[in-house]
């Protein structure tokens, strides 16, 4: 009979912890996409071209 | 010899991943993602494509923040369905805590993002929807009026609103249109569930249409909107969204959901019964790409007018 190192439960937080990293990875990439694309844009103005910031 | 690994019933705090995405109900995510999409598509306004993803990743935050909220609010009642004793907080593998903190927590995020990545008057109306659903729907109307999907339909008609706001940052007629479609689809849609799902409301003591004032006025209340429907949709074809596309969709799906309507009125519970309600449930089918076809062809027309394709001209 085989000892489990690893019970059902450190899977399930493995899932978990994976599924917060790769949500956390999207938020910044899509903040940082938003950031480059308010930048490209001239001054910082918001989606009907109103400036927010000169 | 003993094998020291051992199972146990999941508990609260052991949910996986996929638990915590059900709570955010991931199927009516999906429509209010597509049609706040072509609400922003529909806009006369062009909008930077990288906004567009986050306006329409912050506004699908926002719904799954309202499904957490309701979760929440309605775990009692989901206990005692059939059809929602199996959610996370029900079952027990999410505390009703939880999802609580889960909802206000991406509710903020949702409504703030949403203001940076678009504008103030589409956060405004993100967090009026939450609110709407959250509170106003699921805390008041559903516990005490029949009418309460009819009122409450308007949470899940103002996701293309926002998203014409997100492009135009104004409040358009045509915007108002969509929500129109949405609004009046809602009743048959969710009275023809009501009446295959038999006692679940019953037992839940919710004061459906189905339990307040019988299953043949249920029918009447059915056809009855679909009727209104069937007017209103038609009539957009000739307005600045519609076309000879759309118009050719909304006649067919329009046909199609009205006979669907009229089978239903003219049944009587032995007739549903004996064939385990296979109108009702087709009705309920037909629904979902009823709404999946005409917001496509919105989206269609206005594919076409920005290649002066589209319209009656």
């Amino acid at each position: 009979m085989s000892i489990h190192v690893e019970h059902e439960l450190h899977r399930r937080r493995l899932g978990r912890n994976l599924g917060v990293g790769l949500l956390l990875a999207a938020l910044i990439s899509v903040v940082f996409g938003l950031t480059i694309a308010k930048l490209s844009t001239g001054p910082m103005a918001n989606a009907q071209g109103q400036v927010i910031f000169e | 010899m003993a094998d020291v690994s051992y199972s146990e019933p999941t508990k609260i705090g052991e949910a996986t991943f996929g638990d915590y995405l059900a709570l955010l109900k991931p199927r009516v995510m999906s429509l209010v993602v597509f049609t706040a999409f072509v609400g922003m598509m529909s806009a006369p306004t062009a909008v930077h494509p990288m906004v567009a993803i986050a306006a329409i990743l912050f506004i699908a935050v926002g719904a799954g923040a309202a499904g957490a909220l309701n979760m929440w609010s309605d775990a009692n009642i989901d206990q005692n369905m059939r059809r929602t004793r199996y959610r996370p907080v029900p079952a027990g593998r999410i505390a009703p805590s939880e999802s609580l903190a889960l909802g206000l927590a991406l509710a903020g995020i949702s409504v703030v993002m949403l203001w940076l990545a678009a504008n103030v008057l589409a956060a405004i109306l993100l967090g009026f929807t939450i609110f709407f659903y959250a509170v106003i729907y699921s805390l008041w109307l559903k516990h005490v009026t029949p009418q309460n999907i009819v009122i409450g339909g308007a949470a899940g008609a103002l996701p293309p609103v926002i998203g014409w706001v997100v492009a135009s940052g104004t409040m358009a007629i045509e915007a108002w249109q969509m929500f129109a479609l949405i609004f009046l689809w809602t009743p048959p849609h969710f009275w023809a569930l009501a009446l295959f799902m038999r006692s679940d409301y019953d037992d839940a003591r919710i004061p459906m249409l189905t339990v307040t004032h019988g299953r043949k006025a249920t029918r009447a209340h059915i056809l009855a909107y679909t009727t209104l429907l069937a007017v209103l949709a038609i009539a957009m074809a000739f307005t600045t969204l519609g076309g000879p596309l759309y118009f050719a969709i909304a006649v067919v799906y329009n046909s199609l959901f009205l006979l669907g309507a009229i089978r239903i009125w003219r049944r009587n519970e032995e007739a549903a019964e004996a064939d385990k309600f296979i109108v009702e449930k087709r009705f309920f089918r037909l629904s979902l790409y009823y709404l999946l076809f005409h917001f496509a062809a919105i989206l269609a027309e206005a594919s076409l007018r920005s290649l002066d394709l589209g319209g009656w001209i």
